[in-house]
């Protein structure tokens, strides 16, 4: 019977690893596909082989010889930094203000910042966008950051974190004579620093891939981001997908490398996102 | 110091801590938001050929008649039949990995690869992986077709067809035999669920399974509940509340979304049949420049999803108390 057990227990971890490279390799299949097309040459795109024949490297070179790919790369870094500086600081303020500060009114303004979560981006793009276009900020990047710059779902994910500390810590610091900022910046941010930390990737990953706002607000080649610049490269030189797909890999890479590393955090910070406080 | 001063003296601290991003709150989500419910009754239109004034429900009297705003609508729920394959696949990766299973991390970082690089460049992959005379899935389709006998068979065009499961038709409302097939729409759902399985949701279930107590499990074997009847009777009611928080989530964001694939894969077609609300909002209002009508079309949405987000929390909070 135990014996019959054991049997059953190492079959049933059998099909479950067998389950799990199935799904692995449907995951990685499509990049893999991505990765070999990128180094084939333009007869070969539309061969069923999967395999180049000759190795061309050159294919990244050309990216940047066709359009300003380094520009794309720049602005949307730029953007993404800005707007996760912007909303860090923002939004760990607030989130202090909401978890270990004492004021009247407190959990209302807070429930109204929660309700705001369900607003669909779309009710407010068409206001702000109108309002840019009268601060004459449509092609800038002020314009391209300052509406990113703020974030009820990082208040909320940092508001969760700061609850958790313990509030002996501020209340001895006050014994001590120190003032609210410096506890909040020698004592809570320090402390919450796997949340900060979760918050940025999450709000860099937005950033970088964002499409919607920047497609309306850039006019100019010199502002182009990434996804903008894709869209542009497809419409242009879509045929050589063998480049496209170069550019692809390019444009990947950075956000793989970011959740591989900071991927410990990950798993933290989505669980904290959903608890409801 | 007073009891008062002290009151104030707290209250002016909070406040200059609150003060940056209740200020954004403010400009960019609050304002908005009241800017939208007066725009959508204005004849709002950036090219100026009519002076802007009031029209009072103008705007959604033309919505109701407008069969493209249905038909879009119709689009846009029907992008949210993939959401139950979704969560049964996020949810059956999570009770796998949450078995002690060797290389936990190995595959939990392979499975959510495809989340994280989701976005215009995944997309423009997609759009020649689908690819109906080059691309490599219909590739192995028609492999697969022809190692089973039929020769010249050929496989879906994909996002270049109209075709759906439901046999809908085109730019009507209503049903279309010949358009039973696999089509745009499903090219697009099959893509989501290649993004979504290993994604956010899996990490969610794999930390609610962490925290089922062993001992509902092991006291459920004891009187002799198969693992079928255990997971279905102790461990899937112990897991409603991620459940239900991914559904809201799900729908809050399925009703708002198919901008990016329709106008980074498709253009909103063929035919219109991978229009949703989102691009159909977009369009209205950044390439024809009707503000006033998209904005009126934008708070038909918002109201979709407030009145779906009630119902859920109805439903959904009966479920709780189970």
């Amino acid at each position: 019977m135990a014996a019959e057990n054991v049997k059953g227990e190492r079959a049933r971890k059998f099909a479950a690893h067998v389950t799990l490279w199935v799904l692995a390799a449907l995951s990685l299949l499509p990049f893999f596909w991505m990765v070999l097309t990128s180094f084939k040459p333009l007869a070969e795109v539309e061969s069923p082989n999967p395999f180049p024949t000759e190795w061309h490297p050159e294919n990244y070179r050309l990216v940047f010889e066709q359009v300003p790919f380094g520009r794309y790369y720049f602005n949307s870094v730029f953007i993404a930094a800005w707007c996760t500086f912007l909303v860090v600081l923002t939004s760990s303020m607030a989130a202090y203000a909401f978890s270990r500060l004492q004021w009247p009114g407190r959990d209302h303004v807070f429930r109204l910042y929660l309700a705001t979560m369900m607003i669909p981006g779309l009710v407010t793009t068409i206001p702000n966008f109108s309002l840019m276009v009268r601060l004459h900020l449509l092609d800038s990047y002020q314009g391209l950051i300052i509406p990113a710059a703020f974030s009820a779902f990082g208040t909320f994910m940092l508001r969760q974190f700061m609850l958790s500390i313990h509030p002996a810590l501020d209340e001895s610091a006050e014994v001590d004579g120190a003032r609210p900022w410096q506890i909040f910046w020698d004592i809570i941010l320090p402390l919450a620093r796997p949340g900060l930390v979760t918050l940025a990737i999450f709000t860099f990953m937005g950033n970088y891939g964002s499409l919607f706002w920047p497609l309306i607000m850039v006019k100019s080649e010199a502002l182009r981001t990434l996804p903008i610049g894709m869209m542009y490269f497809d419409s242009q030189y879509g045929r050589q997908t063998n480049v496209l797909m170069a550019a692809s890999v390019m444009n990947i890479v950075p956000l793989v490398v970011l959740f591989v590393v900071g991927q410990r955090f990950f798993v933290k910070g989505i669980m904290l996102g959903s608890v409801k406080g | 110091m007073t009891s008062n001063a002290r009151h104030r003296r707290n209250l002016l601290i909070a406040l200059s801590f609150l003060l940056p991003n209740f200020l954004g709150f403010l400009i960019f989500t609050l304002g908005p938001v009241v800017f939208t419910f007066g725009a959508a009754f204005t004849n709002w239109d950036l090219q100026g050929i009519e002076p802007l004034r009031w029209v009072g429900l103008f705007n959604f009297a033309t919505l109701v008649s407008d069969d493209r705003f249905w038909i879009y609508l119709v689009n846009t729920v029907y992008f949210l039949l993939g959401m139950p394959f979704a969560i049964a696949g996020s949810l059956a990766v999570a009770v796998l990995l949450s078995t002690k299973i060797r290389g936990l991390v190995v595959y939990r970082t392979l499975l959510y690869l495809p989340s994280v690089t989701s976005g215009v460049a995944v997309m423009l992959l997609w759009k020649v992986l689908y690819n109906p005379d080059f691309g490599p899935i219909n590739h192995l389709i028609e492999t697969f077709l022809s190692w089973l006998g039929f020769e010249n068979a050929k496989g879906p065009t994909w996002l270049l067809s109209t075709q759906n499961l439901f046999a809908l038709a085109v730019e009507r409302l209503g049903f279309d035999s010949s358009q039973f097939g696999l089509g745009a729409r499903e090219a697009i759902i099959l893509m989501g669920l290649w993004g979504a399985v290993g994604g956010g949701n899996m990490l969610l279930y794999l930390a609610a399974l962490t925290n089922v107590p062993r001992e509902l499990q092991e006291a459920a074997e004891l009187d002799g509940a198969t693992r079928w009847q255990n997971f279905r009777n102790v461990t899937w009611p112990q897991l409603a509340p991620t459940t239900f928080f991914i559904v809201v989530m799900g729908f809050i964001g399925g009703l708002q979304g198919g901008f990016e694939q329709a106008r980074v894969m498709t253009g909103g077609g063929p035919a219109g049949t991978t229009t949703t609300l989102a691009y159909y909002i977009y369009n209205k209002a950044f390439t024809e420049f009707q503000m006033g009508y998209a904005s009126a079309v934008a708070l038909v949405l918002f109201a979709l999803i407030f009145a779906v987000t009630l119902i859920n929390w109805k439903f959904g909070n009966k479920e709780l108390n189970y």
